[in-house]
């Protein structure tokens, strides 16, 4: 534990561990919305997000990559809610026309453009590259204290960070009309709480937290960090507050047995090579949830009683 | 544009026509299969299932491999997915019966899970067997590249075998998808037709994985019986509507990317079920929006004047 | 706001609602007495929870005006306390019976306020009040359906208003709950606040309630109990259902 993993799993694992978390708390209300699907389309129209924003600046820069894809993260709201209550269609059925159809466009113009050849590629996409975000220039840890090194931390870091701490502020700021409005609308519209704008202001965390997470862990993982973590916790715990603190825990959790178990675990069973880090943190937050679903205190509703 | 004639005509090649002739078939299929879940609000169940899908391709891959095989056979590669899509169709199952969790939850659970599983196996196969797992990505986005004439038999084959069950099971899968206590009452076994119905969407969403890709395969089944919908408000009806939307919209899709490599097919397929779905949204008399924006000022006007 | 009175809780003109393309409510006019217990009343689908909705602008009205104490809902919002539906509600939420009801006093102490120990002091007084303080802490899932519809009432207490709407507070609800809402609602009255009630069971209105006011979409009658609970204005409201002798019991049958 010195030089080597300052080097090569500190900075992943963090960003691993920010991603996670800043998606696991909006996936919070999600969840206790019936939501949480909104997860999975927002993860999947990233990629159209990101195509076009490449296509308009022709960069692959970050900045206005993550604009695209939050443009499309917004775009995708609008038509479901646009299909769902002028179409009356079922919102599962919405969600599924609209980000296929936005997924799909993403797909065709990536392969029109040849942006494929501009390491813009759908594998990415979905998988994430977290291996890659390593802190060449530490040295140890000392390094942290080390402002010339501190200075070549990947830039995903801080971005990440970042919007974990943003997301973090939002969830605390409106934690009562969050609840409140989750819990019982109509009641929360009587109080003049502007429950609409809750709801369109909570996806809108979830799509930021989606965009500077995917870049790092990939798309999947995205999905699994909206969903396994809070669920999990809603299974140890009848209060809201420590529901979302378990939540958190789960996350962080994930992120890092997901990274070591990636990295280590195929050389303890003799192989050679690494695993893919986001794919294992979703397996974690999977095993985190189907042990929460055989052992948690909470894990039964209210009508066995 | 000839080039999409003679496509559209069967006439681009053996190859290329029995792809056309194969989605054809299994977007009927899936356009039927997919009214049954749509009506039973359980759309998004098939996308767990597809996304599910991948560690079990890529587990055959690996069976096959240590059996000495290539590992290319589609359908041992194909009955690995069928396998490990239903486990992710019983652990969601098991978490919406065992614990307070919504089946929204348990989609989303299953579908990240299970895909990140396929991901982490993937990656062990390029290690392993570096260079010669090429196809296996082609299930993620669908390819017709490289399609063998059995495949596309395989595909049609099993789209017209879905067809024959959804026909024989309709009225049992509209009485459940309607309302399930009331089907129970009539002595109908919810459960096991429950499972019939997503045991069909499995089976259209493993058997087009190839074609279409895990990701999109789910637009197959959600997007043709959301589109028929607009046309009717009847179920029987609207299953036959969104079997010929579906069946329509494959048809043309793979016949348009079959005539230039860089149009892939599942998105093409997608983006022309798509348009289909917006025209019947906005134009469909029956639940349109614009016949209901009609309505809507003509009752608007009868109010104010107090009739 | 030129014709409404002033001094009545709840006054509405001319109010019209549309769901999608049926009507709901059709050019309702309606007064509500003051310090008194009001019954809204009409077959099922006849818009009484829309009625409701409408007045405190949680869905949109196409037409009509609505004054609480003189004022527009906006800003007469402090002074209302509204019940939904129980059903309208997921129970399965991980909060506490005394949580739910300290919602009642987040109005009062805004986005960020504290909520102080006399805060949790009243919550769990007006616990008391329902007959609910020994489940203060119980999760609000495994209270049975009458215990959620106290905690529920217990909430619009601790809002401390003066108008109090409650949608179906008797629905799916034990006896003894009843009997205990029905005390609260009386006390509420005794202290000169104002009870409106969406109600279906037609043998109770007598007891229970001064006011009456019949919707079927229309303004049917409205007027105190003994003037307009008549066996007419029953017959008007729910159509040939509803036979003229026919006693209360049936009714209930009927629906």
């Amino acid at each position: 534990m010195g030089a080597e993993f300052v080097q090569f799993s500190l900075t992943p694992i963090l960003i691993g561990m920010f991603a996670a978390m800043a998606c696991a708390l909006p996936g919070n209300f999600l969840i206790l919305r019936r939501q949480a699907l909104i997860g999975d389309a927002i993860s999947h129209v990233v990629l159209p997000g990101i195509v076009v924003g490449f296509l308009v600046s022709g960069t692959i820069a970050a900045g206005p990559m993550g604009l695209g894809a939050a443009g499309a993260a917004l775009v995708a709201v609008v038509l479901i809610e646009a299909i769902r209550r002028f179409g009356r269609v079922e919102p599962g059925a919405a969600m599924g026309v609209v980000f296929t159809t936005m997924f799909a466009a993403g797909v065709l113009l990536l392969e029109q453009t040849g942006s494929a050849q501009v390491h813009l590629d759908v594998e990415h996409a979905l998988m994430g590259n977290l291996e890659q975000l390593i802190w060449l220039r530490a040295s140890g840890w000392a390094s942290l204290t080390d402002p010339a090194a501190l200075a070549t931390l990947p830039p995903e870091l801080t971005r990440m960070a970042l919007a974990c701490a943003v997301i973090t502020g939002l969830v605390l700021a409106f934690w009562r009309w969050l609840k409140i409005a989750t819990f019982d609308e109509g009641f929360a519209q009587s109080l003049g709480i502007p429950t609409g704008a809750l709801g369109f202001g909570l996806v809108i965390a979830a799509a930021l937290a989606a965009v500077a997470a995917f870049q790092a862990v990939g798309s999947i993982l995205v999905i699994a960090m909206f969903i396994c973590p809070p669920a999990a916790a809603r299974l140890m715990t009848n209060s809201l507050t420590s529901q979302v603190c378990w939540s958190l825990l789960f996350a962080a959790l994930s992120a890092i047995f997901g990274y070591v178990l990636a990295g280590y675990g195929p050389l303890w069973l003799g192989g050679q090579h690494a695993v893919s880090a986001a794919g294992m943190i979703a397996v974690v937050s999977g095993i985190i949830l189907g042990l929460a679903a055989l052992l948690g205190p909470c894990r039964k509703g209210a009508q066995a009683i | 544009m000839s080039l999409v004639l003679d496509a559209l005509t069967l006439q681009a090649g053996y190859n290329a026509a029995l792809v056309a002739t194969g989605a054809a078939l299994l977007g009927v299929a899936a356009g039927a299969s997919g009214s049954f879940l749509l009506l039973r609000k359980r759309a998004l169940v098939s996308d767990a299932v597809a996304h599910a899908a991948l560690p079990g391709i890529v587990l055959a891959f690996m069976v096959m491999v240590a059996f000495g095989g290539a590992g290319r056979s589609l359908a041992g590669l194909l009955l690995g997915a069928a396998l490990s899509g239903g486990v992710g169709l019983l652990a969601m199952t098991w978490i919406t019966k065992r614990t307070r969790l919504a089946e929204d939850a348990a989609i989303g659970a299953v579908l990240g899970v299970f895909f990140g599983a396929g991901v982490v196996l993937l990656t062990l196969v390029q290690t392993m067997q570096a260079g010669r797992q090429a196809g296996l990505e082609g299930f993620l986005l669908g390819s017709t590249a490289g399609m063998l004439r059995e495949d596309a038999i395989l595909i049609a084959l099993g789209g017209a075998v879905v067809l024959a069950l959804c026909w024989l099971m309709r009225r049992p899968m509209t009485l459940v998808a309607f309302d399930p206590a009331y089907a129970a009452t009539l002595g109908y076994n919810t459960r096991a037709i429950d499972l019939a119905m997503m045991g069909l969407a499995t089976a259209v969403t493993v058997i087009g994985l190839k074609l279409v890709g895990l990701v999109l395969i789910v637009a197959l089944l959600i997007i043709p019986p959301a589109a028929a919908r607009f046309w009717t408000e009847r179920t029987g009806v609207m299953v036959w509507v969104a079997g010929g939307i579906g069946g329509a919209g494959a048809y043309l899709g793979a016949a348009i990317s079959a005539t230039a490599p860089a149009l892939p097919t599942g998105p093409i397929i997608v983006l022309v079920l798509a348009a289909g779905f917006t025209l019947s949204m906005l134009f469909a008399p029956a639940r349109g929006i614009l016949g209901g924006a009609l309505r809507h000022a003509r009752l608007r006007r009868q109010m104010q004047r107090g009739e | 706001m030129t014709d409404l009175p002033a001094h009545s809780p709840l006054a509405v003109r001319g109010l019209s609602v549309t769901y999608g393309d049926k009507p709901a409510v059709q050019a309702v006019d309606a007064t509500f007495p003051r310090a008194a217990l009001s019954a809204i009343i009409g077959p099922n689908g006849a818009g009484k929870s829309t009625f409701l909705k409408a007045c405190l602008g949680i869905i949109p009205r196409l037409s009509g005006e609505v004054s609480i104490f003189g004022q527009p809902f906006a800003q007469a919002r402090g002074r209302v306390a509204y019940v939904p539906q129980r059903a309208s509600v997921d129970w399965d939420f991980p909060t506490t019976a005394l949580e739910v009801v300290q919602m009642g006093q987040y109005r009062r102490a805004g986005l960020w306020g504290r909520l102080s120990g006399s805060a949790r002091a009243q919550a769990l007084d007006c616990l008391n009040r329902v007959g609910m303080a020994d489940f203060a802490t119980r999760q609000i899932g495994q209270l049975s359906g009458g215990q959620q519809q106290r905690v529920f009432l217990a909430r619009a207490l601790a809002q401390e208003a003066d108008l109090y709407l409650l949608d179906e507070p008797f629905a799916g609800v034990d006896a003894a709950t009843e009997r205990a809402i029905v005390d609260v609602l009386r006390g509420l009255r005794a202290e000169g606040k104002s009870v409106i009630a969406v109600h279906h069971d037609l043998s109770t209105v007598e007891d229970y309630f001064d006011h009456v006011f019949l919707i079927n979409q229309r303004a049917m009658a409205e007027g105190p109990v003994a003037r307009a609970f008549t066996p007419d204005a029953l017959h008007a409201t729910y159509g040939g259902r509803l036979g003229l002798a026919a006693a209360p019991q049936t009714v209930q049958a009927a629906e």
